[in-house]
């Protein structure tokens, strides 16, 4: 019996296999495509392993080249982790004021912030773009920053967690005269770490990922993020596409780095909070 | 003054203390929760609620933002006729509509690979992030991709069907007929991993009672499916159903990287409709005029849910 559901799994397994293979095919196009000769890429049948290597040409023309991904790493790399830290501050603090601290606007106010929630942000696109005309925001890493920092979603996730604190704890650090930001920043934090992660991730993949608001925020070329830095790369560089496959491997490289690190955050958080955004 | 009388002021006067006390507390609390959630309603109320205002008095302006304030003129509902009578919207629309058959197609697909992985397969992890992959990576980086991939003379795809003796394959997106159809390709493939591991998290919390009593009761797989799996499910089909739903309804970025809604209209979308009106045309009332549509989309689709949610769902 268990041999026979054994060989059931494995054939299964092998199925499965082959159908995430279909999966993956895209990347491995690109990735091997990135390694070769640009007369070599739509050769036929496919050279998943190139005959003729090129790939560290491909990559020095994509980071040093007249277009350098350098400077567009670095600008995507301030904007996401500037944009992470604060929007993870910004929504813990609201988490634990709107579930540990007992005020009684605060039911009201939290409602008006969830119905935030459903407000698709293409709706106020128009009118963001305006007022960041006015303020001097537009075209600006401090604008984009600011538009990524206050996640109704992330708050929400938090708040889920910090309600799970025990009122105990609160009331025990209260009578030994703690306040409220010493309680949050010494007893609720540390407890909610986890959550923390998971959300921070989050926000950085989707920050990393956006490409809509840098695209209308944004006009100066130097300080354009990895996204728009790649779509300009292909318009500019149309046919050759071993060095676009270069820089999309590029783009995509620091996510994967985040995600085999905090790959079961990632996961929970999806399953948790599930919406992107 | 008699005693009773002593100790009844004396409670009095403690009650007021306390009162008082309990008042001053209150209003510290009232204070310190204000001063914790301030960032998050500032940034809300400028960044959101301000703008959500703005789009609808706009969408009944003129305006040309680039001349200033004073050109401002209020049109009463031109805009929304203007976006009846105009067929690019009209198309958006529609093809919005079709998009939704993403939705269901890539759900059924990873409902199934969430069975097969949860429990037919070894080296879960391995499948978990293989489908997972499309997930995390950026729209830009998969729809570049894609693009090169379907390119019509020397792409991988026409070419292996050149090989198989397919003459004149589809040359998709550059095909008015199907580039609709090759964009829900691509999106059912990069959403499937996101479904997926909903559903693996909604398969996990199943009971094993519930297996084992079924299986007491000699039930087969299908029945196990068909009694067990889908009412369980049903609040993460639920979920995934109208997220799904407004997530078609935001599709931009891979419209915008792949076709920008071309060939001749084929592909575009409510948002890239919009985002064409408003920053490259920059007809300001007629965008915002879009805008409050997607709104109401959005904002009635949440509602099914909130009621739908209570009425259909099996917790």
């Amino acid at each position: 019996m268990e041999k026979k559901i054994n060989l059931r799994k494995t054939i299964i397994t092998i199925i499965a296999f082959i159908v995430s293979i279909a999966f993956l095919l895209p990347f491995i196009w690109m990735l091997s495509t990135s390694f070769k000769i640009e007369a070599d890429v739509f050769k036929f049948p496919i050279e998943w392993i190139p005959k003729r290597w090129n790939g560290i040409e491909n990559y020095k023309e994509v980071w040093l080249g007249k277009y350098p991904f350098a400077l567009y790493y670095w600008n995507s790399i301030k904007i996401t982790v500037i944009t992470t830290l604060i929007s993870v501050t910004v929504s813990a603090m609201a988490a634990y004021g709107f579930s540990k601290v007992n005020f009684p606007a605060g039911k009201f106010l939290f409602i008006i912030v969830l119905a935030t929630f459903m407000v698709p942000q293409q709706s106020i696109l128009v009118p963001q773009f305006i007022l960041y005309r006015y303020l001097g925001l537009f075209d600006s890493h401090i604008g984009l920053i600011l538009l990524g920092s206050f996640s109704v979603l992330g708050t929400f996730m938090l708040r889920q967690f910090f309600m799970g604190i025990h009122s105990d704890y609160i009331d025990a650090a209260k009578i030994d005269g703690a306040g409220h930001f010493r309680i949050f920043w010494s007893i609720a934090l540390p407890i909610v770490r986890p959550a923390i992660a998971t959300y921070g991730i989050l926000r950085f993949i989707w920050t990393w990922n956006d490409y809509q608001n840098p695209l209308i925020f944004l006009r100066t070329d130097g300080l354009y993020t990895i996204q728009l830095a790649m779509q300009k790369f292909t318009s500019l560089n149309g046919e050759f596409y071993s060095l676009i496959m270069a820089a999309a491997v590029s783009s995509i490289l620091p996510l994967i780095i985040v995600f085999i690190i905090g790959q079961k955050q990632v996961i929970e958080g999806i399953a948790l909070g599930g919406v992107k955004g | 003054m008699n005693i009773e009388a002593k100790t009844v002021f004396e409670k009095v006067d403690v009650e007021v203390k306390v009162k008082k006390k309990k008042s001053a507390i209150q209003k510290r609390e009232s204070l310190t929760g204000i001063l914790f959630v301030s960032p998050m309603l500032i940034g809300v109320s400028v960044l959101t609620l301000l703008p959500i205002l703005a789009t609808f008095l706009l969408s009944f302006a003129d305006w040309n933002f680039i001349v200033g304030f004073n050109s401002i003129k209020f049109v009463g509902l031109d805009n929304f006729k203007a976006l009846f009578e105009n067929e690019v919207f009209l198309k958006s629309v529609l093809n919005n509509l079709l998009f939704l058959l993403t939705v269901p197609l890539s759900m059924l697909f990873s409902l199934i690979i969430a069975i097969v992985i949860d429990k037919h397969v070894y080296a879960k992890s391995y499948f978990k992030v293989a489908f997972f992959m499309p997930y995390i990576s950026s729209i830009v980086a998969i729809a570049v991709v894609w693009q090169v991939l379907f390119n019509p003379t020397e792409g991988p795809i026409n070419q292996l069907l050149f090989s198989l003796g397919i003459d004149n394959p589809p040359t998709w997106i550059a095909d008015p007929d199907f580039a609709l159809i090759s964009v829900m390709v691509i999106q059912i493939w990069a959403s499937i991993g996101f479904s997926m591991i909903i559903y693996l998290a909604g398969l996990q919390s199943i009971p094993k009672e519930l297996y084992e009593a079924a299986d007491m009761d000699g039930a087969r797989a299908w029945d196990k499916f068909k009694h067990i799996m889908l009412p369980v499910l049903s609040p993460t089909t639920f979920f995934l159903l109208i997220t799904g739903i407004i997530g078609t309804f935001k599709v931009f970025d891979l419209i915008a990287v792949l076709t920008k809604g071309g060939p001749i209209n084929s592909t575009t979308m409510l948002v890239w409709h919009l985002y064409e009106s408003a920053f490259v045309n920059l007809k300001i009332g007629y965008a915002s005029a879009i805008a409050v549509v997607l709104f109401f989309f959005v904002l009635i689709i949440t509602l099914v849910q909130w009621v739908g949610q209570k009425k259909w769902v099996n917790y």
